[in-house]
């Protein structure tokens, strides 16, 4: 089989990543396209229920290693290197995310394989992949192909959709042996929630908040303006919850949520492609930053240059005064 | 001990950057600065060094680039590093992150360091992975995106968010660990650390010196290759305001808001 083999990440109850299952809907399209056939690999402990119905997404046969924990790559490097090599497989997909960035890389070291990494789209042309990837903070689209097998690609954030054919797949149990360095990091909690369980996914309206906001008492004025707002919450970057200063549920991005409100009103975010992913598809988006030259303003429908300190205020005073 | 940190030189972040269409590389002839990124590995690996859980001998920073990137490497040094070490090859011209990557790993093994860390990643090439690449090649174990570290029993105890939350794991040296921009404020040089860093030494490296064989760096290497590059689909450009009398500004985005009946 000269097919694509697809990595299905998973979280401690057994569910899906929403992102790998658009890869293996992907990775099915592709190989029809190709006349070959599309797998999914997955470790841990699933069910062969669970295992085999990732048919569901196209994928013919599912190979599982369930000796072998997840959540860390380099194990599941030496997973998918085996299969890969013993399968003559063409290409490895991983969906958006930040595990399969690891795993793809490991790949390319342990193979010797060409990569593309925020990929958005996957063409054939003359029975091969070809991957766009936005370059330059997506101000040109590079075409790029692979001079050899396998190809590993690894999607952006949300760029594969899933398609539900129906069908089982065939489980195949591997025993895999580690390699000496992949068992010499430890997994010791994982996916730990920080901070408050607040819920931004319901929300019409989002006020974004970033490093331009300056602390964490630099969020009560965030909350003030969404207060003005009926239905509205607020949400971050990364910089912002790694810095402690809103909680993790209310990330936006690559390792965060995606949303799509009615109004997105960012308050000191520059805009970064992996924020970018997460809100883009928001219905109206409104930028307040300082630095006329943030990529947020690239992506924006309404941009203000100037300081958030004195228009924030004025505008949550504004809009309150309106709402009486 | 030793930590051996990977700088990079990119195009400075008030540049415009852009692709020169005939080799179809990014086009460094403008100005150039150290990775903002990789100020968070040094810093990181000074208070390694300064924090006294583990016994480091010497921070290395260490690149691979055209004789420019010499500058990064002596901000790395104004920033704490004791030497540096410069791979510049003309084998290595265009290479891949593949092919970035296994050079990278061999001048690296020409150090045998205990700990290798690298910025979250490079400004101008947006990919995240060097890291774990380099890792698999040194076959060690390796994070990414490491936003706290500390010494445990001699092994770097580290966490980080991915899909689910955030991950704490233990790692046992020697190690790779790519680093995120939260995980410190990176200080600033003195004037006189800025003065002195001239003056540390500074190994220039030939591919051949670090048994590169030229054969898998460089175009010749890499497994890749850009067949095109094409403008984004086309977006109705926003509409901007500059912020003169926020009295004004305020009034035109509640107008703006209430056009679109957000309010
Ligand atoms: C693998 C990976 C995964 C990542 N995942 C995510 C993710 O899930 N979500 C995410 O958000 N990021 C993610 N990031 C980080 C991302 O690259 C950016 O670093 C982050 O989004 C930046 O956050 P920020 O906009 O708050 O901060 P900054 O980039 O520092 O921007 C702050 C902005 O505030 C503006 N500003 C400052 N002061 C003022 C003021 N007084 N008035 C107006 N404007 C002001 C500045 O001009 C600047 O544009 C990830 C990165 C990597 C490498």
């Amino acid at each position: 089989m000269a097919g694509i083999l697809v990595y299905a990440l998973h979280d401690d109850e057994g569910n899906f990543n929403k992102n790998s299952l658009g890869a293996l809907s992907e990775a099915a399209k592709l190989a029809g396209e190709l006349g070959t056939e599309a797998a999914a690999v997955i470790v841990g402990d699933i069910s062969d229920e669970g295992a085999q119905g990732l048919g569901n997404y196209g994928v013919t046969k599912v190979y599982r290693a369930k000796n072998v924990t997840e959540g860390l790559a380099q194990p599941i490097v030496d997973v998918m290197a085996k299969v890969i090599t013993e399968n003559d497989i063409s290409y490895a997909l991983f969906g958006g995310g930040l595990l399969g960035f690891e795993i793809g890389a490991g790949l390319t070291a342990r193979l010797g394989a060409g990569v593309t990494m925020e990929v958005t789209k996957v063409k054939v042309d003359g029975g091969k992949l070809i991957s766009e990837r936005p370059i330059l903070q997506d101000s040109q689209i590079a075409d790029v192909g692979y001079v050899s097998e396998p190809g590993i690609i690894i999607g952006r954030l949300n760029a594969f959709d899933i398609k539900e054919t129906g069908g089982s797949a065939e489980i195949v149990d591997l025993d895999v042996e580690l390699s000496e360095w992949s068992t010499k990091a430890q997994m010791i909690t994982r996916g730990e929630q920080r901070g408050a369980d607040i819920d931004i996914e319901a929300a019409d309206v989002l006020i974004g908040g970033g490093r331009g906001l300056g602390s964490a008492e630099g969020f009560d004025g965030a909350e003030a303006l969404a207060g003005a707002f009926d239905n509205s919450a607020v949400a971050a970057t990364r910089a912002v919850v790694d810095a402690g200063w809103w909680p993790y549920a209310g990330q936006i991005g690559q390792t965060g949520k995606t949303v799509a409100p009615k109004l997105y009103l960012a308050v000191g975010v520059s805009g970064a492609i992996q924020h970018k992913v997460g809100m883009q598809n928001s219905e109206n988006i409104v930028a307040i930053n300082k630095d006329p030259n943030a990529p947020i303003f690239e992506f924006s429908d309404l941009g203000i240059v100037g300081d958030l300190n004195k228009i924030m205020p004025k505008l949550t005073e504004a809009l309150k005064a309106r709402k009486g | 001990m030793k930590i051996c940190v990977l700088v990079k030189e990119v195009p400075d972040a008030a540049v415009q950057k852009r692709i020169d269409t005939g080799s179809m590389r990014l086009d460094r002839s403008g100005e150039n600065n150290l990775n903002p990124f990789d100020t968070h590995a040094i810093e990181a690996a000074m208070q390694l060094k300064e924090g006294g859980d583990l016994q480091v001998d010497e921070v290395v920073a260490v690149t691979m680039g055209p004789g420019s990137a010499q500058r990064a490497l002596q901000k790395a040094v104004a920033l704490g590093a004791d030497r540096s070490v410069h791979l510049s090859d003309d084998a290595l011209l265009g290479s891949d992150v593949c092919a970035t990557g296994l050079a990278l790993a061999k001048v690296l093994e020409s150090e045998s360091p205990d700990v290798v860390l690298l910025g979250q990643q490079s400004d101008d090439g947006e990919c995240y992975t060097i890291g774990a690449v380099v890792a698999d090649h040194l076959k060690m174990p390796s994070l990414t995106q490491v936003v706290k570290m500390d010494v445990e029993d001699g092994k770097l105890r580290c966490e980080r968010q991915a899909e689910y939350g955030y991950d704490t794991v233990s790692l046992a040296l020697p190690a790779v660990i790519s680093v995120g921009d939260a995980i410190n404020e990176p200080r600033y040089p003195s004037l006189k650390a800025i003065m002195g860093a001239k003056k540390k030494p500074l190994d220039t490296k030939s591919a051949g010196d670090v048994g590169i064989d030229p054969g898998q760096v460089g175009e010749a290497g890499s497994q890749t290759t850009v067949i095109s590059l094409n403008p984004p689909p086309p977006k109705q450009a926003g509409e901007i305001i500059e912020d003169e009398d926020t009295n004004e500004t305020v009034e035109k985005i509640v107008a703006w808001l209430d056009e679109r009946k957000l309010i």
